[in-house]
């Protein structure tokens, strides 16, 4: 469904833009419908940057992205956002802090269904919220501060899935949440994948990548260092710095070495 | 022993009434013992850290003490608060490496914040330090934004212990980092508590897999009071309070997958520290409560140094 082929940014920087930095290199993936794919690295490692390609909210300096085989480029952006979505990390940043949660859909219903009925919209963010498993009682009505952040980035996912997505990119969302509401979140990606949804998984913690996704993208530099299904990166991890991720991950009954 | 915290409340003022964030907490810590503070967002971790140093203006001191080295800290006095602060209990705030001033280099800001305790900076140990957490000297000489994530947190910590206080608390200092600079910042913390920089420390995050790797001791917090507290090994293998038991199975383990075995949270959110309920603040969504917990269950050493609130513990 979604395609990277040989994808670099490089931005400029220093005080004239006379510097670059070259922030993706070259990658090339593949991500299928009903599939998740987990992009990991430490940070400054490019996540983001692909990420925010995929979205459209920077342009890549080379290479192709293509959705369902069309160069995501040349379609018109409308009608790609109704298909491909994303949601970030700090939820309470992603949220004009003095807009209710209802405003945030009666928006996407201005910008995308402006014909549809009020009844039939009002069933229609239910639906959303029931497959986000949010009571509608309890987030409507409600400003952003007032939810807590499990909630507010289901909420992000609910406000997604209106639009009917096929492909989700999900860039960190769990960091800020806590253990508990942290694993809602993953069963609710999960639950999706299920029914369709493609997703690029972003995230620095490979105990979270492992759980949801199929295959894995490790990321070093901007570089792809080790690609392929999931259960053989984390058994057999091929690269000296795959492995250094994943002895650093914190786990529960392991302590880690030379702490 | 470092500090001795007896029935500690603070309350917030809101315009809708007191919010108990912190209700009647009591728990000690020895001299070089890290304890980890963990529980779930809104619990009152960072009040509690807070009310040990420096209370805003909003939070109330509404009872009990605080003792550290013997002496009683005068938490709920800003002022008298003042010759403690930075020499005796020292705080990397939650989101401290946001917080740093912009416009100010490095070195400049440790000049002004030493000045602002008439304490005139020891350049040569500050390097050792710098050298210590391998942060180059010249960090002094640019600006916060300069550096990353991971470089501004170490920086944080090597200010923050400068004078050797007697309690360090760290709140959620790790969250905004990557794995890999998670655990550099934790090996730094414990060598700062071998090596005698700091006596002892609370360190806050809402992380149990990472806490367990730093903490002698994890106490859980839940809607403003202690759940549970044991040395970190007994919390990890063997939790006596369900919400403990519970939060801990919650936890996505390397090797664990979806496909094979699902996970669950915890259902339901923690109550409102408005108007909390009587009785147990975790019988909403305690799985095993009972008639019983509509009564408030004491903390009790269930075992030697193991501290459990629940009726069924
Ligand atoms: N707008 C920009 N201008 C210049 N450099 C940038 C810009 N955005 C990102 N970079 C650089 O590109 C590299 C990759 O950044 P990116 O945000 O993709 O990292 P990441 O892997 O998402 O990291 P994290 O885990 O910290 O979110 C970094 O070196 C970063 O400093
Ligand atoms: N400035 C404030 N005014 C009113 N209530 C507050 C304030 N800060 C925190 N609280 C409330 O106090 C409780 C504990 O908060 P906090 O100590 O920040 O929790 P934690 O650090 O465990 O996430 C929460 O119910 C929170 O909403
Ligand atoms: S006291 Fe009752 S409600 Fe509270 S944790 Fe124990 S069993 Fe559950
Ligand atoms: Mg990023
Ligand atoms: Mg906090």
């Amino acid at each position: 469904m979604l395609k990277l082929q040989g994808v670099s940014k490089v931005f400029k920087v220093g005080t004239f833009g006379g510097r670059t930095a070259t922030a993706v290199d070259e990658v090339s993936f593949e991500i299928g419908r009903g599939e998740v794919v987990s992009l990991i690295g430490e940070s400054g490692s490019g996540k983001s940057t692909i990420g925010k390609m995929v979205l459209r909210l920077i342009p890549a300096t080379a290479g192709s992205i293509t959705f369902d085989g069309a160069d995501i480029t040349k379609l018109n952006r409308r009608e790609y956002y109704r298909k491909v979505q994303g949601v970030f990390q700090d939820p309470f940043s992603s949220y004009n802090p003095i807009f209710k949660a209802d405003r945030i859909f009666s928006m996407i219903k201005e910008v995308y269904f402006p014909g549809e009925s009020a009844q039939a919209w009002r069933e229609k963010v239910a639906a959303a919220l029931q497959d986000v498993r949010l009571d509608p009682a309890a987030v409507l009505n409600k400003f952003p501060h007032q939810l807590s952040g499990g909630q507010l980035q289901r909420l992000l996912i609910a406000r997604a899935l209106l639009l009917d997505i096929g492909f989700l990119v999900a860039d960190e969302i769990t960091s800020m949440l806590d253990a508990s509401t942290r694993i809602d979140v993953l069963n609710l990606l999960a639950d999706l994948k299920q029914r369709g949804l493609g997703v690029l998984f972003i995230t620095h913690d490979l105990a979270l990548g492992n759980y949801i996704s199929e295959r894995t993208v490790v990321l070093y530099q901007g570089r792809i260092v080790e690609y392929g299904p999931t259960e053989k990166v984390f058994e057999a991890p091929e690269h000296a710095y795959t492995r250094k991720l994943l002895a650093s991950v914190p786990q529960l009954h392991r302590k880690w070495e030379g702490v | 022993m470092t500090l001795s915290v007896q029935d500690l409340r603070v309350y917030y003022r809101t315009l809708r009434g007191e919010v108990k964030a912190l209700d009647g907490v009591s728990f000690e810590l020895a001299d070089g013992e890290i304890l980890g503070l963990a529980g779930e967002s809104g619990c009152g971790k960072t009040t509690l850290g807070k009310s040990l140093i420096r209370m805003d203006g909003r939070m109330k001191h509404v009872g009990g003490r605080v003792e550290l080295d013997g002496e009683e800290l005068p938490i709920g006095d800003t002022v008298k608060m003042n010759p403690f602060r930075f020499t005796e209990v020292s705080i990397i705030p939650q989101y401290s490496m946001s917080a740093m001033n912009p416009t100010r280099k490095i070195g400049r800001m440790v000049r002004e914040l030493l000045d602002s305790r008439g304490v005139t900076v020891d350049t040569e140990e500050l390097h050792r330090r710098l050298d210590l957490v391998e942060l180059d000297r010249d960090v002094l000489k640019r600006y916060p934004m300069e550096l990353s994530g991971g470089m501004k947190q170490r920086m944080v910590m090597v200010i923050s212990t400068l004078l050797n206080p007697s309690l360090l608390i760290a709140d959620e200092i790790t969250s905004a980092l990557d794995v890999s600079t998670q655990k550099a910042v934790v090996t730094t913390l414990k060598g700062f508590r071998d090596l005698g920089f700091v006596k002892s420390m609370i360190f806050i995050t809402h992380d149990i897999s990472l806490t367990n790797q730093l903490a002698d001791t994890i106490m859980v917090m839940y809607a403003g009071k202690l759940a549970e507290k044991a040395p970190s090994d007994a919390v990890v293998n063997r939790p006596r309070h369900p919400y403990t038991q519970l939060l801990i199975s919650s936890l996505p383990e390397v090797g664990v997958r979806y496909a094979d075995k699902k996970l669950t949270g915890i259902p339901g959110n923690p109550p409102s520290l408005l108007d909390p309920p009587v009785g147990c603040r975790f019988q909403d969504r305690c799985p095993l409560a009972f008639d019983k917990c509509r009564e408030e269950p004491p903390v009790v050493e269930v075992e030697k140094d193991h501290y459990v609130a629940c009726w069924k513990a």
